[in-house]
């Protein structure tokens, strides 16, 4: 349901100023949306300054300098430092992102960094993604082979063969990390995540949709034809622009729509 | 467990994509009322001699020529961004970079447009 205000235990209270230790050649102020499930307290806005000519690149080199350096509370997710696992995405300078792929350099002034927008958060900059990863195992992220094929595999292990051309279908869409960029900066997703699957899954209906080897192309589209499910996307485009490996998800769920309309 | 809802319009950039979007509807329900107040408008000049007054007072408003072109312009976004929504149901011209050529054009039209309407009427 569209609710525009926060509820009153997430409204942002002000937070504490961690002191300067040293004088910096560079320095840089980042804001960090805090809270923690050990005391009652509200979410509060903390702010560091660090020094970039001691700090690595990226927006992630911040937050682990902060981590080692200053707060050692700080807590998020991270782990290949590379934009291969998706786990670091965050909300920086407004717009979602991986903060291994962010660069400090490209945002003018203090950097403001939040959670992934609307939705529960576990700690400070961690979210919790038991929602979206139950709408994902919905739309049965897997091969879908035929029953004979399935009896016989006993007898022979047959190759599933793929044209190259039917595995250029594909692009696009395989190279999705799950990161929840795009999911998380759709405002009809923020108003509808109940019962709308959202960009990222829908992303990944279409590739297995579009996937030669499976067998059950109609199946897969006649569940996520869903006046909810699917038609809640308002081609609003928010998704394709905050896609942090730069897929286009806005576009996979046109086609689904589309390849709705012209199989079923 | 009591977990709070991080934030989510109050810090989310104002990306182009979501205010072109956003606009299309804001544009549809003007669309619809000042329609609807026009036809009052027309109904009070069809009510013949004894209410022209009242339809002359209204016109000479400032403020209702603004709004009369306010109204055009909505139509002229709505249509050609309507166009734009149309063309993305075949899947076309959704590259990223298009999207936002697109939607400077749609600006660009419409203003263009609506000067033109004004100016020629």
């Amino acid at each position: 349901m569209v609710q525009f205000a926060l509820p009153k235990n997430s409204k942002i209270k002000e937070g504490i100023q961690h002191p300067v230790k040293e004088q910096s050649e560079s320095p840089k102020k980042i804001v960090i949306y805090r809270w923690s499930p050990d005391d009652d307290e509200n979410p509060r806005l903390d702010s560091y300054e660090i020094d970039l000519k001691k700090c690595g690149p990226m927006v992630l080199d911040a937050l682990m300098k902060i981590k080692n350096e200053i707060d050692s509370s700080l807590t998020f997710r991270r782990s290949c430092r590379e934009g291969v696992c998706g786990s670091c995405a965050m909300n920086i300078d407004g717009v979602n992102t991986l903060a291994c792929l962010k660069p400090i350099e490209e945002v003018n002034g203090e950097i403001r960094i939040y959670p992934l927008p609307h939705m529960p958060v576990v700690k400070d900059l961690v979210p919790d993604l038991t929602k979206v990863y139950k709408q994902l195992a919905s739309i049965k992220p897997w091969l879908q082979r035929s029953k004979k094929a399935e009896a016989s595999k006993s007898k022979l292990i047959e190759e599933i063969k793929q044209s190259p051309k039917d595995r250029e279908k594909l692009d696009g869409q395989w190279e999705c990390v799950l990161c929840f960029c795009c999911t998380t900066s759709c405002p009809s997703y923020w108003w509808n995540s109940d019962e709308y699957l959202g960009p990222a899954v829908l992303l990944q209906a279409a590739r297995w949709v579009n996937d030669s080897r499976d067998v059950e192309r109609k199946k897969r589209l006649q569940e996520i034809n869903d006046s909810m499910k699917l038609y809640r996307c308002h081609s609003i485009m928010n998704c394709t622009r905050s896609c942090p490996k730069g897929l286009n998800p806005a576009k996979a769920i046109a086609d689904l729509k589309k390849a709705i309309v012209t199989e079923l | 467990m009591n977990r709070p809802l991080s934030p989510h319009l109050s810090i989310h950039k104002k990306v182009l994509t979501a205010v072109f979007s956003i606009f299309h509807r804001f544009t549809g329900i003007g669309l619809s009322v000042g329609a609807f107040l026009l036809s009052c408008w027309i109904i009070i000049l069809a009510l013949g001699e004894k209410y022209y007054g009242i339809f002359q007072t209204i016109s000479s408003f400032f403020i209702f020529k603004v709004i009369l072109f306010l109204w055009t312009l909505a139509i002229f976004y709505h249509l050609y961004n309507g166009i734009r929504y149309l063309i993305w149901s075949y899947g076309k011209m959704m590259d990223l970079k298009i999207v936002y050529k697109t939607g400077y054009a749609v600006l660009v039209l419409s203003f263009m447009s609506t000067l033109m309407v004004w100016l020629l009427v």
